[in-house]
C-alpha cells in the first residue's frame, strides 16, 4: 500500500486529529471536456495499471462503455447528446471519485480506517478496514464507490495514490493523447482551467465554466465545462452536498447516538444496583447431549 | 502527408473531413487540440456524421455520404467568386498560368469531357493536354487572362457548383455551407495557413482520386501547400501502412512509386523511356530524369552481380503486366485479385497480415473466391475469417458447404508487430525504429523468417527440378548474414543502399565520392550503370555512414515548429514538409515570418531540407515542384486519371438520387463494374433507398481486436446508427435488433438511435443516411455473430487507385 507513505489528513471513524506537522500542496486533476475526443484511452489504463479484470458488457444503444462505474471499473467517460439553442452536442466526460475536499464517504463510514484522507488532499479507500456496510456508497453525491459482492468490499478510484506518492501522475493522465486531462496543484490546475474557461467563453460559451463544486468544500478532480449552466447534461449534479441523512448522521445523530449509548449504559447500571446480577440455572442434562 | 503530425500545431484552421481524426488517430489528434489550446485554431468538420470530431469542432456541417467532392467544389468557387485565393502564390506555384488544348472540353448537361467514346465506353485522353510551342513547352499566360488558360478554364468550370447546388447535391443547408466556407477558406491572406486532414472517407470511393485531386486545388488556391502548418494530409489507417506503400505495395508501382513494366516494354531502354517524364517548362527540375538511377539501383539490390549491363541488369527477370486482348494492361488490384480468384485463374493465395474475408468488400464474393484455390497460406496471429473461411457458417454467406469445398489452407503463426524488430513509417513519412518487446508465442515466426524459409525451399525446387522459368529465383541476391530469417538491419541496409565501386564524382571524376561498400547518403549517389544498390531510392538516407538512422531519438527541435529534424529519418531526405519552396514569395522571403519553412539567405535555402535545389537562387525561377514536369503543381491534370482532367461531382455507383448536375451521367463513367453473379448494384428509386456508409472505432483495429477482451468490454458487439426520425418511421427503439440488406447480402445488429445523423433534403427528396463500424466477424471473443460489415458492400472500385467504395452504398433497415 504505497499510500500509507502518505501523511494522512482525515480518517473515517476516527475523531483523533491528524498532527498536522507537515503540509502538502493540494493534488488535482483537471478534467478539460471542451477536448476529451471519448476515446476511452483512460477506462483502460485505469484497469490495467489497478490490474482489474475486464467487464463483460452489451451494446445497448451507446457509446459508453457501461451505466455506471464498478467495483472493476472505476473511469468512464459519459456519453450524451444533448441538444440546445447553439446546437448539437455530443458531450464525453470522464467520470471517476471527485476526490472532495470534504468527503461524504468517509463522513458516511462507520469503519475506522476503511476511508482515509491524505493530506494532499486524495481520498482512498483500505479495504483491508473495510466492513462492506455500503454507507459511504450513500454518502457519495456522485454515485461513485461500488460495492463488490464477491470480495463484500467497496472499491473506487484510489487517484493512482501508489503512484502519485512515488512522484507520478495518474495512469489515465498519462494515457491521455489529447492532454485534456492534466495533472499538478489545485493551483495550477485552476489555473489552466480558468485559461480554458476564457478561451471557450471568447468562441461563444458564454456559460462555460469549471466544475468545483463548493457543497462538498472542492473537489480534486475539476471539471471544464463548455456547457457550465447544464452540469447535469454531463451527468455531474448542480449543486452536490453530503446528503442530509449522512450530514445528521454524523453530527447531530451522532451526538444523540452517543447519549443514546451513553444512557443504555446507565440504565444497565441502574438496573445492576436495583436488581443485582442475573443468575444462571444450572444447565440441563439434555441441554449437554443437543446440538445432534 | 504533405506535412506532419507535429506540424498541424502551427495550422489557423483545420479541416477534418473524409477523416474521423479523434476516432482513428487520437495519439496524432493531439496536435489539433494543441493548436486549439495555444493558437486559437478552428478546428471544421465536414462528415455525414456528427462523430468524435464533430464533438470537439468548432464548426460541423453534414453531407450525404460520397458528395465531397461537390461540397470541394463549392469551396473552390467560393475562393474563386469572392476572390479568396493567394493570387501571387497561384501565379507562381501552379499551372493556372498554362494555356489548354484547343480541342479539350466539358459538355456540362452530358457530364462528359472532350474525349469520349461512347460505343467502346472510354475516354481518349489527348486532348486533357496543354498547348506546347515548337520546343515542346507548355505555353502559359502570366496574366491568367487568355480565356484557354487553366485559371479561366476552373473558374467557368466550377462556377456551376453554387451554394445552392452543394445544398442540393449534398443535403446541407446553404447557410451552413456558407458558414463553413467563409471559415475555410480564411487562410487565403499569405499569414494565415490552413491544413486539411482526410483518410478513408476520401479514399473508399468510386472517384477517391478526383476527390483528392479537389481538396488539394482548394489548397493551392488558398496558398497552403508547402507551408509550415498547412499542407494536405493523408492520415494512414495502419503503423506501417506509408511503409508498404512507400516499397510497392501497390501492384502497379515498385518500391519509390516507380512504374512497373509492362509487357510491351520489351527492353531496359523502352521501359526507361515510358517511364521518364520530359519537362514542361524549361525551368522546371523534372526530378523523375533520374528513373534510369533509381530503377536500374533498385534491379541490382534485386539481382546483385547477375544484373548486368549486358542482360539490361536483369531487366527480363522482372516480372512485367501482361496486356488485355481488349488493349490496356491486366490489373492485379485487390478487387481484381478476388475477381480473378472467382473466375479460377489462380490456383494460390498468400495473405499475410490481412484478412480479405473481412477486408475486403463484398465478403460474401471473397469467400466463394478462395473457396476456388486449391491452396491457400495465411501467415496471422490468430485464426481469422480468411483462414478459416472453410467453416461451415463462414461458407453460407457464399452459399457453400465444407464438403464441396476443396481447398488446402496453411494458417502459419505469425509474430506480431511487438514481437519482431523492424521499422514503421507513419504518415509523417518519419520512418521510426520499434524494438521487439516480447519473443512471439509458441512456435509464432517474424513474416521475414517465414518468408525466407519458403523461398529458400522454391529456390531447392528449382535447383532440383528446373521449371518454367528459374533464372529471376535462382539469380536473386540473397546475401543475407542469416538466409532463412533476413535481419531487418541488414534489409535497412539494403533498402538504403550502397555504393559497389568506389563512385567518382559525376562533374570532377578525380575525387571520390563515395567508396565501394560504403551507404548511399543521397539520392544522386545512385548511378545507373550498375556501381550503386539501392532497394527504394526514396528510402536514401535512413541508413547512411552515419548509421541506422531510423532509431534517432532526439526530440530537440531548433526552430520551435515541431519539426525535430534529428527524430528518426522522414522520407524524403529528413524533409518534414513536402513542397516547401512555396513556403516563401519570389524572393524567397517567407510569407509568413512567424511560421518559416525555408528561407533564401543570400547563399543557399535554410530551415527546413529544402525541397528545391539547395543553392538555387530566387531570381533563377526554378520551378517549385521539383518532381513535376511541368515545374508546378496541377491543377489541371493532363491526361493522367481516368475521369478527366478537372475534379467532377458523380454520385457513388448506388446512390438515392440522380446527379443533379447531370442526371444522364449520373455516376463517374470510368467505372467499369465486375460481372460475377455477386457483383449486384441497386438502382436509383428502388426498395434499397437509405444511403449507408461504413466507418471504424477508436475502440477496436481492424478484425484484430475482437480477440481481445479489454476491446471486446469497450465495443462487445456490432451495431448500427440510425436517425431518430428514421428510427420513429420504423419503429425502431435504441438498442433494439435491426436488419440491413444491400443488394449483395444483409447483417443484423443493434440500432444505435441517434440524433448525431439528421434527415436531409437532397434534390427535393428526403433522404435517410445511416452507418455502421465494420470490426465484428465471425471468430473472436465473445458471441461476434457473423456480424461482417462488408456483406454488404459493393465490389466497386475507383478506376485510378483501385480502392473500393466501401462508403456511399444503398441498404434498406428493417426491425427484427
Amino acid at each position: 500500500m504505497a499510500g500509507k507513505t502518505l501523511d494522512l489528513r482525515r480518517v473515517s471513524a476516527t475523531s483523533t486529529a491528524s498532527a498536522g506537522i507537515r503540509t502538502a500542496p493540494l493534488v488535482c486533476k483537471m478534467i478539460d471536456t471542451s477536448t476529451c475526443i471519448g476515446c476511452k484511452a483512460c477506462e483502460v489504463a485505469c484497469q490495467e495499471w489497478n490490474d482489474l479484470p475486464p467487464e463483460t458488457t452489451v451494446q445497448v444503444g451507446t457509446y459508453q462503455t457501461l451505466p455506471s462505474t464498478t467495483p472493476n471499473f472505476w473511469n468512464l467517460i459519459k456519453f450524451n447528446e444533448y441538444e440546445s439553442g447553439t446546437g448539437l452536442h455530443w458531450l464525453m466526460r470522464k467520470d471517476q471519485c471527485m476526490h472532495c475536499a470534504e468527503p461524504g464517504c468517509l463522513e458516511a463510514c462507520p469503519a475506522p480506517g476503511a476511508i482515509v484522507q491524505y493530506n494532499n488532499g486524495i481520498v482512498d479507500f483500505q479495504q483491508e478496514n473495510c466492513i462492506g456496510c455500503g454507507y459511504c456508497i450513500a454518502g457519495c453525491p456522485f454515485d461513485i464507490p461500488k460495492f463488490n459482492a464477491k470480495t463484500k468490499k467497496v472499491y473506487k478510484c484510489t487517484l493512482c495514490t501508489d503512484r502519485v506518492s512515488v512522484g507520478l501522475e495518474p495512469a489515465c493522465i498519462k494515457a491521455c493523447p489529447t492532454s485534456c486531462l492534466q495533472f499538478g496543484t489545485k493551483d495550477q490546475m485552476l489555473q489552466a482551467a480558468n485559461k480554458r474557461v476564457a478561451q471557450l467563453k471568447a468562441t461563444g460559451f458564454a456559460e462555460a465554466t469549471v466544475y468545483d463544486p463548493p457543497g462538498v468544500g472542492g473537489t480534486g478532480v475539476i471539471t471544464v465545462l463548455a456547457l457550465g449552466n447544464n452540469p447535469e447534461e454531463y451527468g455531474l449534479p448542480r449543486d452536490p452536498t453530503i446528503p442530509l441523512a449522512v450530514q445528521l448522521w454524523k453530527k447531530p445523530l451522532k451526538w444523540l447516538g452517543s447519549l443514546a449509548m451513553f444512557g443504555g449504559i446507565v440504565g444497565v447500571f441502574a438496573h445492576y444496583l436495583r436488581f443485582g446480577p442475573k443468575v444462571v440455572k444450572e444447565d440441563t442434562p439434555t441441554a449437554k447431549q443437543g446440538g445432534r | 502527408m504533405t506535412n506532419g503530425w507535429t506540424d498541424i500545431q502551427n495550422a489557423d484552421v483545420i479541416l477534418a473531413m473524409g477523416g474521423n481524426p479523434a476516432e482513428n488517430h487520437p495519439v496524432g489528434f493531439r496536435f489539433v487540440m494543441e493548436a486549439k489550446r495555444n493558437r486559437n485554431a478552428k478546428l471544421v468538420s465536414v462528415d455525414p456524421r456528427f462523430n468524435r470530431t464533430a464533438a470537439v469542432a468548432d464548426s460541423f456541417t453534414q453531407i450525404r455520404t460520397g458528395t465531397d467532392i461537390a461540397f470541394l467544389g463549392g469551396l473552390i468557387n467560393y475562393a474563386l467568386t469572392r476572390n479568396r485565393i493567394h493570387a501571387d502564390y497561384v501565379r507562381l506555384f501552379t499551372n493556372a498560368t498554362f494555356l489548354v488544348r484547343e480541342d479539350y472540353s466539358f459538355n456540362e448537361q452530358e457530364g462528359l469531357f472532350s474525349g469520349w467514346n461512347p460505343e467502346k465506353k472510354t475516354y481518349d485522353k489527348s486532348s486533357w493536354n496543354y498547348e506546347l510551342d515548337a520546343k515542346g513547352f507548355a505555353k502559359v499566360d502570366e496574366t491568367m487572362q487568355h480565356p484557354r488558360c487553366v485559371f479561366q478554364i476552373m473558374k467557368t468550370f466550377y462556377s456551376r457548383y453554387t451554394p445552392e447546388m452543394v445544398s442540393s447535391i449534398c443535403g446541407c443547408k446553404k447557410e451552413d455551407f456558407l458558414k463553413a466556407a467563409e471559415l475555410i477558406t480564411s487562410t487565403y491572406p499569405p499569414d494565415k495557413v490552413g491544413t486539411i486532414m482526410y483518410a478513408l472517407g476520401w479514399t473508399h470511393h468510386s472517384f477517391s482520386v478526383q476527390l483528392i485531386h479537389a481538396a488539394a486545388m482548394l489548397q493551392l488556391l488558398l496558398g497552403n501547400i508547402g507551408m509550415t502548418g498547412g499542407g494536405l494530409n493523408a492520415l494512414r489507417g495502419h503503423a506501417n501502412i506509408q511503409g508498404g506503400t512507400d516499397n510497392g505495395m501497390a501492384y502497379h508501382n515498385l518500391p519509390g512509386y516507380i512504374a512497373i513494366p509492362k509487357a510491351d516494354h520489351e527492353s531496359l531502354k523502352a521501359y526507361l523511356d515510358v517511364v521518364t517524364p520530359k519537362p514542361l517548362r524549361p525551368n522546371s527540375m523534372n526530378f523523375w530524369s533520374n528513373t534510369d538511377r533509381f530503377f536500374v539501383s533498385q534491379m541490382k539490390a534485386y539481382y546483385g552481380k547477375a544484373a548486368t549491363k549486358q542482360n539490361d541488369f536483369a531487366y527480363h527477370w522482372h516480372p512485367k503486366l501482361p496486356q488485355t486482348p481488349a488493349g490496356g494492361y491486366e490489373n492485379w488490384s485487390w478487387a481484381f485479385i478476388f475477381d480473378h480468384m472467382y473466375n479460377g485463374k489462380m490456383e494460390g493465395f498468400f495473405s499475410f497480415g490481412m484478412n480479405p474475408v473481412n477486408n475486403g468488400p463484398n465478403s460474401s464474393k471473397a469467400v466463394a473466391a478462395l473457396s476456388k484455390l486449391k491452396w491457400l497460406v495465411v501467415a496471422e496471429n490468430f485464426e481469422q475469417e480468411t483462414a478459416g473461411f472453410w467453416r461451415r457458417e463462414i461458407l453460407e454467406v457464399a452459399k457453400k458447404k465444407p464438403e464441396d469445398v476443396k481447398t488446402e489452407v496453411f494458417l502459419l503463426p505469425a509474430a506480431n508487430f511487438a514481437e519482431k524488430d523492424g521499422c514503421f513509417t507513419n504518415s509523417a513519412r518519419w520512418i521510426q525504429w520499434k524494438w521487439k518487446a516480447v519473443d512471439p508465442p509458441g512456435e509464432a515466426k517474424a513474416d521475414q523468417e517465414i518468408i525466407g524459409r519458403i523461398f529458400l525451399k522454391v529456390r531447392e525446387l528449382y535447383k532440383k527440378e528446373g521449371g518454367k522459368f528459374p533464372d529471376p529465383v535462382l539469380n536473386l541476391n540473397w546475401w543475407y548474414s542469416n538466409p532463412s530469417s533476413p535481419s531487418q538491419v541488414e534489409l535497412c541496409k539494403e533498402i538504403n543502399g550502397w555504393a559497389i565501386e568506389d563512385l567518382k564524382d559525376e562533374k570532377d571524376p578525380k575525387t571520390i565520392v563515395l567508396k565501394a561498400g560504403q551507404q548511399v547518403g543521397k539520392f544522386l549517389d545512385l548511378r545507373a550503370d550498375g556501381s550503386t544498390l539501392s532497394g527504394d531510392w526514396l528510402h536514401i538516407g535512413m541508413y547512411t555512414e552515419a548509421g541506422n538512422l531510423t532509431q534517432r531519438r532526439n526530440n530537440a527541435d531548433p526552430s520551435g515548429l515541431g519539426r525535430y529534424p534529428e527524430w528518426t529519418f522522414n522520407w524524403p531526405a529528413n524533409r518534414r514538409v513536402m513542397y516547401n519552396r512555396c513556403s516563401a514569395d519570389a524572393q524567397g522571403k517567407p510569407w509568413d515570418p512567424t511560421r518559416p519553412g525555408i528561407v533564401w539567405n543570400g547563399e543557399k535555402w535554410v530551415g527546413d531540407v529544402p525541397d528545391y535545389k539547395v543553392d538555387s537562387p530566387p531570381e533563377a525561377g526554378l520551378g517549385a515542384f521539383i518532381m513535376l514536369p511541368e515545374g508546378v503543381a496541377r491543377l489541371f491534370i493532363p491526361g493522367q486519371f481516368a475521369e478527366g482532367p478537372w475534379s467532377e461531382f458523380y454520385e457513388p455507383m448506388e446512390s438515392p438520387v440522380a446527379n443533379p448536375l447531370h442526371a444522364k451521367q449520373s455516376s463517374s463513367p470510368a467505372v467499369k463494374q465486375f460481372k460475377t453473379e455477386w457483383d449486384k448494384l441497386a438502382k436509383t428509386g428502388g426498395e434499397f433507398d437509405i444511403a449507408c456508409t461504413t466507418y471504424r472505432l477508436t475502440e477496436h483495429f481492424h478484425y484484430w481486436t475482437k480477440n481481445n477482451a479489454y476491446n471486446m468490454q469497450l465495443q462487445p458487439e456490432f451495431f448500427v446508427e440510425i436517425p431518430e426520425e428514421l428510427a420513429r418511421e420504423k419503429g425502431i427503439g435504441n438498442g433494439e435488433k435491426v436488419r440491413v440488406t444491400s443488394a449483395r447480402g444483409s447483417i443484423e445488429g443493434k440500432a444505435m438511435v441517434t440524433k448525431r445523423i439528421k434527415p436531409m433534403q437532397v434534390a427535393g427528396k428526403q433522404v435517410y443516411q445511416i452507418g455502421f463500424p465494420i470490426h465484428w466477424g465471425f471468430l473472436g471473443r465473445g458471441e461476434q455473430k457473423g456480424s461482417m460489415a462488408n456483406l454488404v458492400t459493393p465490389t466497386i472500385v475507383d478506376p485510378n487507385s483501385f480502392a473500393p467504395e466501401y462508403k456511399g452504398f444503398l441498404v434498406k433497415l428493417e426491425k427484427v
